[in-house]
């Protein structure tokens, strides 16, 4: 009978220790930290450690991996984590195309995946799922937050550009969904082109009163050097990819004057905003950019979520997620149906700072509680 | 009318800077006939040399010349240390040992600079544009690298033609072991040689990284477009390099303004414009095949 009541507590012991362990959150990073557009992944991380720092929660780890924007080795990174260090959620990618390669899976094996930046229209719509939330914006959102402010503002032959890929089509038809007028035509460059001699001729020529474009990362610097001393006098939109704090640095001058459409700016008055512009500006001597942002307020959901629930009781963690009760920088947030943001959409003005570098500043905004034309698709 | 020759002068300038690119790598081959990926490895070079030091100096001609000289410095050092030990071997070797460089460059500059792009302007007298004849406002700076383009192509020239060391590059190409036989220090010919090309292409960065940005990899496209230019024209040719490069920046252009609009006749805009950009991508390497059909060697062939 002693025996019996030892292993009894031997047994009791164990589990328990099993339940201390279990109470340890893991969350996989998979994000971009080198090559091309590396400045996006850095922001991510740094933002989203800042917030888990603060939470001071020892109980969570995460685990973070450079995916080189690469799909193939994102998909690995993605099963590594997920066999290996049973992550309970995973976090971090940059880009549609990974999104795409690692998302579906992770999500279907019972992994939950919080986006911290890309938001492909299948994944809000035809492919959504109850274990997948987007924390930044579905990847239209920008585009036609733009395309409604252009309008609003009286402009009526707008000459649209983009590469030519996915992301850039996509981009333009975003953009005239929401304009909802004529563009005077849609000029398609190269993906990686760094002449645009050719398309500011083609620019020059028509009779468009505004231009709007999608040229991300190094693109758009050199697009913006090159539009200043052709002496085209037209005033220029576009989304907050080609005019986040790094990039505008980079092109300088020839920045200014620029608007464009942002889901968050540093200068947004609200209180959890101006803890963390502060607290970012301290901890990394930088700037914080909209990634930055984004990946501080993923980390602080789900900071949010766990306060309510553990990952494991995925029932109890979702429904945790889907309340959004957390304080974001953009001030107010919340989900729709599918799980991605119906949030306000800024517009920003790139104006010289106080340093005399250019600077975002707040404008206005664009269209209030915008939600994406994808959720009707979705069936969970 | 206008759009087409602002198009026109767009394609010479983008024909100017791949000249400024192919001359030096067309030296080089015919020279020592060595094969050199790297080159373009000289282009990013001499555009971070440029606006590191315009950044420190704050004078955009000062750091001009600190890139060139740079890029002159670090092609004669990669000469000394690697390229020396390659004269001799199969084209193959020499592919996998330039490329290797490629690698080396790119990483290390990545590693000392990290990914973003580099601040570099032109300098404000030759910011904004002019009006020509005919009522065209083009940028004075692009006017400015066809002008620079010309001088190097006339320099070019004169070097060749007309000087004790363009006698000894002439030889070099005619009969290598020859000038040895010679009694002429043919090491110290093919050191200067190879940072003479590495002094254009550091030029050529240095100019087109004001225009569009300082940033790691920013040599490898513009290698692809130099090597097309060299093949055309003819592998060793500096003449050329000239026509080639000229050729290309042209029908590169044109072809990505004027296709488009041309498809756009019988399909929708959208269509028009993906078919368009892609056939306009491809132009450049129809044209080489078409030109290596009738002429093998390239337009100037090289006495080989």
């Amino acid at each position: 009978m002693k025996k019996l009541a030892s292993v009894g507590l031997g047994l009791l012991m164990t589990t328990a220790m099993a339940a201390v362990q279990a109470e340890e959150v893991k969350i996989g990073m998979i994000t971009t930290l080198s090559g091309g557009g590396s400045h996006l992944g850095v922001d991510v991380r740094d933002g989203f450690m800042l917030a888990i720092e603060r939470s001071g929660r020892d109980d969570v780890k995460v685990l973070i991996q450079d995916d080189a924007n690469r799909p193939d080795l994102a998909r690995s990174l993605s099963n590594e984590f997920m066999q290996r260090d049973n992550v309970d959620i995973l976090t971090g990618i940059i880009w549609s195309n990974l999104a795409m390669a690692v998302v579906p899976a992770a999500v279907r094996q019972g992994t939950f995946y919080l986006s911290p930046n890309a938001g492909p229209s299948d994944l809000a719509g035809r492919m959504c799922h109850e274990n997948y939330f987007n924390v930044a914006y579905q990847n239209d959102n920008l585009h036609g937050g733009m395309g409604a402010y252009m309008r609003e503002q009286g402009f009526e032959r707008p000459i649209l550009m983009a590469p030519n890929y996915p992301a850039g089509t996509d981009a333009l038809a975003g953009f005239k969904h929401l304009y909802e007028g004529e563009v005077v035509d849609e000029l398609y460059t190269q993906m990686g082109q760094t002449d645009y001699a050719a398309e500011i001729a083609q620019i020059r020529a028509s009779d468009a009163d505004s231009l709007f474009f999608f040229l991300p990362g190094g693109m758009g610097i050199s697009f913006m050097k090159q539009w200043e001393n052709s002496g085209v006098d037209l005033p220029v939109f576009g989304a907050a990819f080609s005019f986040d704090e790094t990039i505008i640095q980079a092109v300088g001058s020839a920045a200014i004057g620029a608007m464009n459409t942002s889901l968050w700016a540093y200068d947004l008055d609200n209180e959890a905003n101006h803890a963390f512009v502060e607290g970012f500006r301290e901890a990394y001597d930088r700037m914080p950019t909209l990634y930055a942002a984004q990946g501080y307020d993923t980390a602080n959901l789900i900071i949010s979520a766990l306060e309510k629930a553990h990952p494991s009781d995925q029932d109890a963690f979702r429904e945790a997620l889907r309340e959004a009760d957390f304080d974001s920088v953009r001030g107010k947030f919340r989900f729709g149906p599918n799980q991605h943001p119906i949030q306000d959409i800024l517009v920003r003005e790139v104006v010289e700072g106080d340093n005399g570098q250019p600077t975002n500043r707040l404008v206005g905004i664009a269209v209030e509680d915008i939600q994406d034309i994808y959720y009707e698709q979705c069936q969970m | 009318m206008t759009l087409f020759i602002e198009q026109l002068i767009n394609g010479l300038q983008l024909g100017t800077m791949l000249f400024l690119m192919a001359s030096g790598l067309t030296l080089v081959f015919g020279v020592m006939g060595l094969i050199n990926l790297a080159h373009g490895s000289f282009y990013m070079v001499g555009a971070y040399a440029t606006a590191l030091v315009t950044a420190a100096t704050g004078s955009f001609f000062v750091g001009l010349a600190a890139g060139i000289a740079v890029a002159a410095a670090v092609g004669a050092l990669v000469e000394l240390i690697v390229i020396r030990r390659l004269y001799h071997r199969p084209h193959l070797d020499q592919v996998l040992a330039t490329f290797a460089l490629i690698l080396i460059f790119s990483e290390g500059t990545r590693w000392i600079f990290g990914s973003s792009p580099l601040w570099l302007n032109p300098p404000a007298m030759l910011s904004g544009s002019v009006t020509l004849p005919g009522g065209l406002r083009y940028p004075i700076y692009r006017l400015v690298i066809i002008a620079v383009g010309v001088a190097v192509a006339v320099g070019m020239y004169f070097l060749i033609t007309r000087t004790r060391l363009g006698m000894r590059i002439r030889a070099g190409e005619s009969d290598r072991e020859m000038i040895g036989a010679l009694g002429i220090n043919i090491a110290r010919l093919y050191t200067l040689v190879f940072a003479m090309g590495a002094a254009l292409a550091g030029l050529a960065g240095a100019l087109v990284g004001a225009l569009q940005s300082v940033q790691v990899g920013m040599g490898e496209p513009v290698l692809i477009l130099a090597f097309v230019v060299i093949v055309i024209g003819g592998i060793g040719s500096i003449k050329g390099a000239l026509y080639g490069a000229i050729l290309v920046g042209v029908v590169d252009t044109l072809g990505r303004v004027f296709l488009p609009g041309f498809f756009r006749q019988f399909m929708s805009p959208s269509e028009a414009a993906g078919v368009g950009s892609a056939i306009a991508a491809m132009l450049i390497y129809i044209m080489m095949a078409a030109i290596l059909a009738f002429k093998p060697k390239g337009l100037f062939a090289a006495n080989e």
